[in-house]
């Protein structure tokens, strides 16, 4: 692994993720960033860790998705007394997406991004005050330490007419909350701002009170709807960090599930797409084809989201043939009334024009700011991990990333077709292919102060999970990153200059986590 | 045009009978969909509105919230529909935990909702916090935060536990006023 132009001294770490790991300093630290955003690559994730206990540092680290993979680079920073600040580079100048995870990173361990404009805070609200950092070591995770609610301040428009409309934390539908405030003229959003943070419910604390075996189960936990993706990438991470391999039949079986939750989701979203531009029809047929595709996960792996059937070393299910007949033919059921409905969505003209130019991201913008995964592939952004950066059994199985160019809630409304035919094909092939053999592995100790990445594409973007052991199989450190810390920012971006009751439709055709962003 | 109608008419109508009452969330009565417009015609006088709220949740359970209103379940068939207000409910449905950015959003809901009211919490964490537990940053089950009539365990529960959740508190609430 390197980033080219630079020599790091990159250790690559074991696994199914090509990943390495550099220490740098503040010069580095500089200097890789730079390169990496002169290269049009992406920063996936930024965290940081409390190491006082160890070395008498703090530690942050940025993951970059370079051609080779995943380069991690951590930079220790000192702290020369305990009421000083330790502070960082900052990275939002560069990376637009960096500016949430600092503050992120300050609020929840007072590591301040240096020179960043913005240092609002964002993790936190009313659950602890300023000057209270809860993942520092030296803070119980179980006390509770009530805030006053402060004021925050949003960016204000002024002008002839502006006035504001204020939606959340509670919405209207079945949504998890989050605070939008509109600046609106007329019924054109000018601007939007979201303040977002309301479902953190401390999971990267919580983890440091799970073993390194059993994290996986937390980790499913982080964003529901992708609970498969987040089980698989924190799968990856604890094998890379004990350097073992699951069985074939495991990885193979991980796919499946993989595929499967794809399938689900965009099921799920394409009817909410229909009803939120009041096509009701829409909603009635696809939430039948998910409740028929949930049901056979209920019935042939005892739970519906297939949650806790990934651990590290395996699978906790396996699949039976005459499941996997029953899978098959459903796969093929689903696939027939999805030709029928691609067919009258694409026909039906009053849906189109709802669709069609609205909450528009050009690729341009999709590239500054860092988008991934279908958004991105909507906006002309090719990227799939299970394309360029194949895990097994990905490597066998020869995807085929979609790709749309207008960038539209027409255009995530055809990537989620393209890729559910395509997921339908990997389902067919995986069980065509499915090798026999073993579930799960024995899992070894993991050795203090291991570390391992996990990188799935799920199916809403890439999700990434950084864990380090600690003593006594313990976890000491874990980081799920959702991909709607990339994507929640370009929404702002592409609710402007559409009309108020557009934005459901903008902002369910991107379909974002709010508690895979808290956590 | 033809092939919607088509494809309306091919899929027929797919809604399936209500389940049978759940001993261990409390004894609910016969819930025939006759019996249960009844229950709530003579309990509410009216269709059961809820209001949902996510105080935390990590959106599985919403998933399968949403999935009551598929055809399968054809919640609406029942007189059961999901409001946007809570000053227009009659039951806040709740799932969790309850996270303390949002203790307070949850208490402003609750009180907003007109008496009488019925709260259902839904799922492992509105139980009892589950995996998430209670911490700097969880209040734990949603019982801590606000009166709790009927929980339902599972992570998520399946639909069709919830809708016998949301059924029991109706009849434990007729119980409760009968006598």
């Amino acid at each position: 692994m390197r980033i080219p132009g630079l020599s790091l001294g990159f250790i690559p770490l074991p696994g199914a993720v090509p990943a390495a790991l550099a220490q740098v300093n503040s010069v580095e630290w500089n200097e890789a960033a730079r390169v990496v955003h002169e290269s049009g690559r992406k920063l996936v994730a930024l965290w940081g860790a409390d190491n006082r206990d160890r070395d008498g540092t703090f530690a942050m680290f940025a993951a970059y998705a370079v051609d080779t993979g995943l380069a991690v680079i951590a930079l220790p920073i000192a702290q020369s007394s305990a009421t000083e600040i330790p502070c960082y580079p900052e990275l939002s100048g560069m990376f637009p997406v960096a500016n949430r995870m600092q503050r992120a990173v300050y609020d929840l361990l007072g590591i301040q991004a240096s020179d960043a404009s913005d240092q609002r805070p964002w993790l936190r609200h009313a659950a602890w005050p300023e000057g209270t950092f809860p993942l520092r070591r030296d803070f119980d995770g179980a006390q509770h330490c009530d805030n006053p609610p402060e004021a925050y301040p949003f960016v204000r428009v002024a002008g002839d007419g502006v006035h504001e409309i204020p939606v959340g934390p509670i919405h209207a539908g079945i949504i998890e909350p989050g605070h939008f405030r509109f600046s609106i003229v007329g019924e054109k959003v000018l601007r939007l701002e979201a303040r977002l943070g309301y479902t953190h419910k401390g999971i990267d604390k919580r983890f440091e009170n799970f073993t390194v075996a059993d994290g996986g189960r937390l980790a499913g936990r982080v964003s529901g709807d992708s609970t498969v993706a987040y089980a698989w990438a924190y799968a990856q991470a604890a094998e890379s960090l004990m350097a073992i391999a699951p069985p074939a039949r495991a990885t193979w079986l991980r796919a499946l599930m993989l595929e499967r939750e794809r399938v689900a989701n965009h099921l799920g979203d394409l009817g909410a797409l229909g009803n939120d531009a009041a096509f009701a029809f829409g909603l009635s047929q696809f939430t039948r084809l998910k409740e028929d595709w949930l049901r056979w996960a209920g019935a042939a792996l005892g739970h519906r989201f297939m949650m806790d059937c990934i651990v590290p070393g395996g699978v906790t299910r396996d699949l039976s043939s005459e499941n996997a007949e029953r899978l098959a033919r459903l796969a093929y059921d689903v696939e027939k009334e999805l030709q029928v409905l691609r067919h009258i969505y694409y026909e039906h003209a009053g849906l189109q024009d709802r669709f069609i130019t609205t909450g528009r991201v050009t690729a341009q913008l999709a590239l500054r700011l860092g988008l991934t995964g279908l958004a991105a592939r909507a906006s002309g952004q090719t990227r799939d991990l299970r394309v360029t950066h194949p895990a097994a059994p990905y490597d066998e199985l020869n995807v085929k990333a979609a790709c749309r160019r207008n960038g539209d809630a027409a255009a995530r409304v055809a990537v989620r077709f393209d890729e559910l035919f395509e997921s339908l094909r990997l389902i067919r092939m995986i069980l065509h292919k499915l090798p026999a053999g073993e579930l799960c592995t024995d899992l070894p100790v993991p050795r203090p102060g291991a570390m391992g990445f996990g990188w799935v594409e799920g199916w809403r973007g890439e999700v990434l999970v950084a864990l380090e052991a600690g003593a006594g199989g313990m976890i000491r450190r874990c980081h799920a990153h959702d991909p709607s810390w990339q994507n929640w920012p370009i929404l702002e971006h592409a609710a402007m200059d559409n009309i108020v009751p557009d934005f459901p439709l903008i902002n369910k055709s991107f379909n974002l986590s709010y508690s895979g962003h808290d956590s | 045009m033809i092939p919607l109608i088509l494809k309306i008419i091919r899929t027929g109508i797919v809604s399936e009978p209500v389940p049978p009452p759940r001993e261990e969330f409390r004894q609910a009565n016969s819930l025939r969909p006759e019996q249960i417009h009844r229950d709530l015609l003579e309990i509410l006088g009216r269709a059961l509105a809820i209001r949902q709220v996510d105080a935390g949740s990590c959106n599985g359970c919403e998933i399968e919230i949403h999935a009551l209103n598929n055809p399968y379940y054809n919640l609406e068939g029942l007189g059961i529909r999901f409001v946007a207000s809570p000053r227009h409910a009659d039951m806040l449905l709740v799932t969790g935990p309850v996270s303390r950015h949002m203790e307070r959003a949850l208490r402003i809901a609750y009180e907003a909702t007109p008496d009488p009211k019925l709260v259902v919490a839904v799922g492992e964490c509105g139980c009892n916090g589950g995996v998430f537990g209670e911490s700097y940053a969880s209040c734990g089950a949603v019982s801590n935060v606000i009166p709790v009539d009927v929980s339902v365990p599972g992570c998520p529960p399946p639909p069709l536990a919830i809708l016998q959740g949301i059924l029991t508190a109706v009849a434990a609430n007729a119980e409760l006023r009968s006598r």
